[in-house]
């Protein structure tokens, strides 16, 4: 049951991740990504991290994709033309993505032996008081960093888009 | 196993078919309510007393043409009703509607699932419900639609500050993420309630949530998504027949989960407003029996010969419930039942009425509203409950 959900997810979220790529306009790129956010979040789910799948939706997909959309309405982006697609790139582009996915596959499978495959719902220290405990406690110094960077990221957005309306 | 599918079956049949007729009969009750503040009988043709209006309007938008305008980004343009929908349906599944009860043996809870983190739960399915209004208007192709969507996705990514913030206040106090947890927490009357608890009464919380609820659901004075004078329909402009009564089941969908989500963080769900040993089990007989009454003096009043058969009906009916509550074997269901239902009922007409008296604001008032002030205070309210919650632990 849980690997037909896995599948089944793991599945949608590589297809809308390829669609991102593909698609030419910038709106139907955003939509695929939020449904590699969702995928990726029903696949927290899965593994027993129930805090991490509720805060991948609602930061990724409901608010930095929703501002994407915002802007690329906002702005009116159309349609892409492709240009500048040299012979090489046409040539080398397939052969050169083949060998890097079986690099990488070779590589993941070298690292992590075949015994130690996951087991779903066996994590069980996702909850949000172990993750409060967690950041408050063990990682209280990366937490504190982070925080203070992104209050100077939103301080510089701020005299950024002052100096604009002067 | 068997016997939780079984019920889960049962529960979810149940649960989509009260919750159906409560989006049609709220349209009706919003019609007639707002038609008597302004003075006037509203729907009355439709079967007695108007009540078969949702009806007749369901055929009506069942049976209209359904025109996809030639310019539209046809799969969003289709996606986008879809998408509203459901994302308004989905939070009612872990919304609690009382506490467990035994049927047939077998305990389970008045919900349709406990998730122990269902507020998070409810947040994120709501906040992905902004891309049903913003794709329609997107995918719409028309300027109206277009400048409606934009709105609302600036209006709803605003206002999702200031009621995250408001949430978070009464769970610090509640210390628990599971919807069913939190009202066992606020058991025992109305001063164990979020909105009247110790150290800090969340009464600010209460106001900065239902302000931002109506901005999140798109309703007067915020609803400049659909600003008829100044964006002929605003994001559904070019939506027609059922793809338009998606958008409009959306909308009073959640109004139902703002009403019950304020009821569960802080009028303490489906608990009764003072215990059962004074007497609050028969406050539901007495408010029966008084509308009952009432009915029936209106309905044998000579100057009303428009409701002489339909008010002395309901006045019996009103009668009929009021003796039900008195009944011990369902008191253990019904009552908790009654209580959720009459706190929401009371923040769903309050929806309805300040429609009917507010205008609306203007949008640079809207957007300085939210940043200026409800956000600041927002932050405040949570600083001082989560000093105050430390101090006194």
């Amino acid at each position: 049951m849980e690997v037909v959900i896995f599948l089944v997810f793991a599945i949608i979220a590589v297809v809308c991740a390829i669609n991102v790529v593909v698609q030419t306009h910038p709106i139907s790129s955003a939509i695929s990504l939020v449904g590699v956010m969702g995928s990726l979040a029903v696949l927290y789910l899965l593994l027993g991290a129930e805090f991490l799948a509720a805060a991948q939706v609602i930061v990724y997909a409901g608010a930095v994709m929703v501002l994407f959309v915002f802007v690329i309405m906002l702005l009116n982006a159309g349609t892409e033309s492709r240009k500048g697609r040299s012979f090489m790139v046409q040539l080398l582009g397939v052969p050169l993505l083949v060998t890097l996915l079986g690099l990488l596959a070779y590589i993941v499978q070298r690292i992590y032996p075949i015994g130690a495959s996951v087991h779903f719902g066996g994590f069980t220290q996702g909850t949000p008081r172990d993750v409060g405990r967690a950041l408050f406690s063990t990682y209280l110094l990366p937490f504190e960093v982070t925080s203070i960077l992104i209050l100077i990221a939103i301080l510089g957005a701020i005299v950024l888009a002052r100096k604009e309306l002067d | 196993m068997d016997a939780f599918i079984v019920i889960s079956l049962i529960k979810v049949l149940v649960v989509f078919a009260v919750l159906m007729t409560t989006l049609a009969y709220l349209q009706w009750v919003e019609r007639k309510v707002i038609a008597h503040i302004q003075v006037r009988p509203g729907p009355y043709r439709v079967g007695p007393h108007g009540l078969l209006q949702p009806l007749a309007d369901v055929v009506k938008l069942v049976t209209k043409e359904d025109l996809v305008p030639p310019y539209v980004n046809k799969p969003l343009y289709l996606a986008a009703p879809f998408l509203a929908i459901t994302m308004s349906l989905l939070p009612i599944s872990v919304i609690p509607f009382g506490p467990a009860i035994a049927v047939a043996g077998h305990q389970t809870y008045m919900q349709l699932t406990d998730l122990n983190i269902g507020v998070l739960f409810v947040l994120a399915v709501s906040s992905m419900g902004v891309y049903g209004i913003a794709l329609a208007g997107w995918s719409s192709n028309n300027k109206y639609a277009l400048l409606g969507g934009l709105r609302s996705s600036a209006q709803m990514i605003s206002y999702e500050l200031p009621l995250s913030l408001a949430i978070a206040a009464p769970l610090l106090l509640s210390n628990t993420l599971s919807l069913h947890d939190l009202v066992l927490t606020q058991d025992g009357g109305i001063w164990h309630w979020n909105i009247l608890r110790g150290p800090f009464p969340q009464i600010f919380s209460f106001v900065i949530f239902l302000i931002a609820g109506f901005a999140e659901t798109n309703r007067v004075p915020f609803d400049l998504p659909e600003a008829e004078n100044e964006l002929v329909a605003g994001f559904h402009t070019e939506y027609s027949s059922m793809k338009f009564a998606s958008f409009f089941m959306a909308e009073y969908a959640n109004m139902i989960t703002v009403s019950s989500m304020a009821t569960l963080l802080f009028l303490g769900g489906w608990t009764a407003p003072w215990p059962a040993a004074y007497g609050s089990s028969l406050a539901p007989v007495v408010i029966f029996a008084i509308a009952g009454v009432v009915a029936l003096y209106h309905g044998f009043h000579p100057a009303r010969r428009r409701d002489q058969r339909t008010f002395p009906v309901f006045g019996v009916i009103f009668l009929i419930i009021a003796g039900v509550f008195l009944l011990p074997m369902v008191q253990d269901w019904l009552l908790p039942l009654f209580w959720f239902c009459a706190k929401t009922g009371t923040l769903l007409f309050a929806f309805i009425w300040i429609r009917g008296t507010l205008p609306r604001f203007r949008y640079d008032q809207l957007m300085g509203f939210t940043w200026k002030f409800l956000f600041p205070v927002a932050m405040a309210n949570l600083l001082v409950t989560g000093l105050l919650v430390a101090w006194f632990s």
